[in-house]
């Protein structure tokens, strides 16, 4: 077998092997990566940067694919010298490794500008995994970080920084950022987004200095003005890392030429990926180096044909709620080209077509990208476009909301970046019997990319195999288009913490009566209510903790634990119902007293006159635990429930949840105070307690399921605290506790609460007590209202004579 | 600065800016009827506090962008324009009224003739806001008829 070297293990290098595999002859294949890591994508650093992934989410080729395949895999070791002659090449580790054949994948290199003092300590490039560890290490809330280079590496690592606490500057040369593929107005748009997001832009400005004794402390602009700064990035593009094509005698231009069929000047050594020069273009971005890919393992394995013809160049930014794609031409250029565009300041949408001789010749998307695949077919097939004038920017609507998918050709790609086309996904479902998002993952490699073509390809999956079962990925509303369980993460690991900031970075930056409870629930939820609640974010039921009625009044629950009253508390609820003329006193379903009618400037007078907690009966949140009489009087009870379900409620109580929580604790299975149809049950029995979840006795009626039997009461306790931070974690919004065991399944359940690790339990446990720690009697504003005219009707401050 | 209208007491000094908490609304009286004053930041929109479904009360509703939801029915007005936005019923609006802020605080344009006075000509009246918190700008807003 013949023996193929390969230098780099990034994603040219290992995706060309890929396709090398593929093919025969077979080769005895060793590649040589100077960084310690298996191959990651590297797209997605700003993503780990981010802490929307773990580095172990970013990896593509794991160390059992290596072995799979027979790879000598070298990680550690930078090759330093090639002998074309002899073909062997040099490690740094002294070792010398002979060849047949030679693949050269070395990728490129941050380019760093002539700056003063640039080596300053606490100056950083971003390019690898490593690069990624040092930023996160260093950067820390409050830190000022000075970002020189506003292209795309150099806004996702802003982000990132951003994400991580820093104050964030990004200084970029040019006067519109992302110059290469933007034009002035898109760059705008963008500088916009990115100041919204508490990014500071500034354009047309050359850094000549790091200022600093000896560690860096500002940057130094050319005319003298200056920042400070603690840390600062450099990313200021990128070069072709050509050094070992030098050292083989190679035909060097900016990058190692390469033909069409990616062979070099040297017939048995080949390049691929950034570190190449390709008619006159070295490429920065991923779908071309996966082009060259499969060309160059047809040629490699002696299988000449296909040729490598360039690459429609088309980037995207991946900062999470800044959507930036651009194309071919950016189009300023006075060439007879029509240029198309779409602007909306409010949404800061922007959309801009250049076509050419009726076809496409390049597009810029800002603010929304939904429809980058379509230009992008436009652009690779030169589609003629006059028949479509009037649909350019917004297609025609449709009905059948198949039928994009349908109306895609078989060529047309759906993965840009790892160039896979509709094609290759429909014969990998029927030949491979493909029908996961996983699997599809893994057979074609499609949307393991930036990942933003995975809604494409799970739409052709439904399309094509019939038992496919979506992902359900519940958003919110329209405003706010991330999936809910997405949302929660993004909020936690970008620590955001108001709902309108929410809005304007990943929503429409308006809400609605929908997302903005929701999202409200969500932050007091994941901060344990440790942050500044936005009450007009909140249903009015909870800016003034009564229940609104039909006609405007509400209606006021005290908190009546486990249904047990006293005469004190029933003559005070007595007196006050006499004295605001309460229309209506009502015995409620859950064993409370309901005071209906009660006007709003009432309330917080009427709750010190009733001197008891709020019941909470107008909230997504802790109700109620209707009890039985237990074993004080009852002649049949055989645990006390009644102690029970007044400890529960007390534990439980003043905490907010993703809906309402009505409880029950029983004696004996008798079931008096009917626990088998509430969120959370407690079933006393001889010795023991079972704990039911999910039961529901409203728009539907669904028995509990049992999550547990357990001995004692603290045990029974432990185990309903355990669901009900569970289901506070992981519900959705509005979803009842029947509605989300069910979707879930008990046996996750119960795998996720009682029989979690202890870790885990201990967590669920831990945040569920921060979050009682914070929390209060809401009926206390009464005392210190949230501001003067919280329950106070205005009065004019002039008389009015009417 | 053209003091005419609230010096003919068809302007009303109605309440303070500092009164409406930043994108909640509040209900005032005004002679025999409730008036929902909302503060969207920039500016302040009136409206009659009655939802024209079922008599809601609108100050109580949470502000969607130049809109409020009515916090009984999820019916969803426009404070611009009083309109319903989602039923196509021209039954469905609600009246709007000018309104102005000046030093803090808020003007509301009353009398009968002021329905009339909208579909007239519209001058422009500068106005200044000072101590106001969330409101961002100098600002008149008026609703479009």
């Amino acid at each position: 077998m013949k023996k193929l070297v390969v230098v780099g293990n990034g994603m040219a290098g290992v995706a060309c092997v890929e396709q090398i595999l593929r093919h025969s002859p077979k080769f005895e294949i060793t590649i040589f990566g100077d960084e310690t890591h298996v191959n990651y994508n590297r797209i997605l650093l700003s993503s780990v940067l981010a802490g929307e992934k773990a580095s172990d989410d970013i990896v593509l080729n794991g160390l059992d694919w290596y072995q799979q395949n027979g790879i000598d895999l070298r990680l550690g070791v930078r090759i330093v010298g090639v002998d074309s002659q002899a073909r062997t090449v040099t490690g740094d580790d002294g070792s010398v490794t002979s060849f047949d054949k030679l693949l050269l994948a070395t990728g490129s290199v941050p380019l760093i500008p002539s700056i003063e003092e640039v080596k300053k300590e606490g100056v950083f490039v971003f390019r690898n995994l490593d690069d990624t560890r040092t930023l996160l290490e260093r950067c820390r809330p409050g830190i000022k970080a000075v970002v020189i280079g506003g292209g795309l590496l150099g806004l996702e690592a802003a982000r990132g920084l951003q994400v991580q606490g820093c104050e964030v500057t990004v200084v970029h040369l040019m006067e519109t950022l992302m110059e290469r593929q933007l034009d002035p107005t898109g760059g705008g748009y963008l500088a916009a987004k990115m100041n919204q997001m508490g990014i500071t832009v500034l354009l047309g400005l050359s850094t000549t200095a790091i200022l600093g004794n000896g560690k860096v402390e500002g940057v130094q602009f050319k005319g003298g003005g200056s920042i400070p700064a603690d840390l600062v990035v450099i990313a200021a593009g990128i070069r072709p890392n050509v050094g070992l094509g030098h050292e083989a005698g190679l035909e060097v231009k900016r990058g190692i030429v390469v033909n069409d069929y990616m062979e070099t000047s040297h017939p048995d050594i080949f390049a691929v990926g950034e570190c190449v020069q390709h008619n006159g273009i070295c490429y920065g971005l991923v779908a071309p180096l996966i082009e060259q890919g499969k060309v160059l393992a047809a040629t490699i394995t002696g299988n000449k044909g296909p040729k490598y013809q360039g690459s429609v160049q088309a980037a995207k930014l991946k900062i999470m709620g800044v959507d930036v794609f651009s194309a071919g031409e950016i189009g300023d250029k006075l060439d007879g080209s029509e240029v198309i565009r779409y602007e909306d300041p409010s949404l800061g949408i922007y959309r801009k077509l250049t076509l050419k001789g009726g076809k496409l010749a390049g597009v810029i998307l800002v603010g929304d990208t939904a429809d980058s695949h379509r230009y992008m077919d436009w652009l690779r097939t030169q589609k003629d476009l006059v028949p479509l004038r009037r649909q350019l920017l917004f297609p025609a609507p449709t009905e059948d909301v198949g039928i994009d998918i349908a109306q895609m050709a078989d060529s047309e790609t759906v993965c840009g970046c790892m160039g896979v086309t509709k094609g290759t996904i429909i014969q990998a479902i029927h030949e491979k019997g493909v029908n996961t998002l996983a699997q599809l993952k893994e057979c074609t490699r499609a949307s393991t990319g930036c990942g933003s073509c995975g809604g494409l390809c799970q739409s052709l999956l439904k399309a094509v195999v019939p038992e496919f079962e979506e992902e359900v990925k519940r958003t919110i509303c329209k405003c706010i288009p991330v999936a809910e369980d997405q949302l929660r993460e993004i909020l936690r690991s970008q620590q955001l913490k108001s709902v309108q900031e929410v809005l304007e970075i990943y929503g429409n930056g308006i809400g609605c009566e929908i997302c903005k409870p929701a999202l409200s629930y969500m932050l007091d939820m994941l901060w344990c209510g440790d942050h500044e609640e936005e009450r007009s974010a909140r249903f009015i039921n909870d800016r003034v903790h009564a229940n609104i009625q039909k006609d405007g009044t509400f209606s006021v629950v005290p908190r009546i634990r486990g249904g047990v009253t006293s005469p004190d508390e029933l003559r005070r609820i007595a007196d006050v119902a006499d004295k605001y003329r309460v229309p209506m006193v009502k015995i409620t379903g859950s064993q409370r007293i309901d005071l209906l009618g009660v006007k709003k400037s009432d309330l917080p007078k009427l709750w010190a006159d009733l001197g008891m907690p709020s019941g909470q009966a107008y909230t997504k949140g802790v109700r109620m635990v209707k009890t039985c009489v237990g074993t004080d009087f009852c002649r049949f009870g055989v645990q006390d429930s009644t102690s029970a379900g007044i400890e529960m409620e007390r534990r439980f109580e003043n905490l907010f949840t993703p809906h309402k929580v009505k409880m029950g604790a029983v004696g004996c299975p008798r079931n008096c105070a009917e626990a088998t149809v509430k969120d959370i049950g407690l079933i006393g029995q001889e010795g023991s307690w079972q704990v039911v979840v999910g039961g529901a006795a409203g728009k539907k009626v669904r028995k509990a399921d049992l999550l547990i039997t357990v001995e004692s009461t603290e045990e029974a306790l432990t185990a309903a605290a355990l669901f009900f931070q569970y289901y506070r974690e992981s519900a959705n919004y509005l979803e009842r506790t029947y509605d989300f065991v069910e979707r879930v399944g008990i046996e996750k359940v119960r795998k996720e609460t009682v029989y979690a690790p202890d870790t885990a339990k201990q967590g669920l446990l831990e945040r569920l007590r921060k979050s009682k720690e914070r929390s209060s009697d809401a009926w206390l504003e009464r005392d210190a209202p949230r501001n003067p005219t919280q329950f106070v009707q205005i009065k004019p401050l002039e008389e009015i004579f009417a | 600065m053209k003091e005419t209208r609230a010096e003919s007491n068809r302007w009303i000094r109605i309440a303070r800016c500092h009164d409406i908490p930043l994108r909640e609304g509040r209900a005032v009286k005004v002679g025999n009827r409730e008036i929902a004053i909302f503060n969207l930041g920039s500016r302040f929109l009136a409206v009659d506090n009655r939802c024209p479904h079922k008599g809601g009360p609108l100050a109580d509703g949470i502000i969607s962008g130049a809109a409020v939801v009515c916090p009984l029915h999820a019916w969803k007005i426009s404070l611009e324009t009083g309109e319903g936005l989602n039923s196509p019923s021209t039954s469905s609006c609600v009246e709007t009224f000018r309104t102005r802020v000046e030093h803090g605080v808020i003007f509301l344009e009353s009398g009968d003739n002021c329905r009339k006075e909208q579909e007239g000509e519209m001058e422009a009246l500068p106005v200044v806001c000072v101590e106001t918190g969330g409101i961002a700008a100098a600002t008149e807003s008026r609703p479009a008829t």
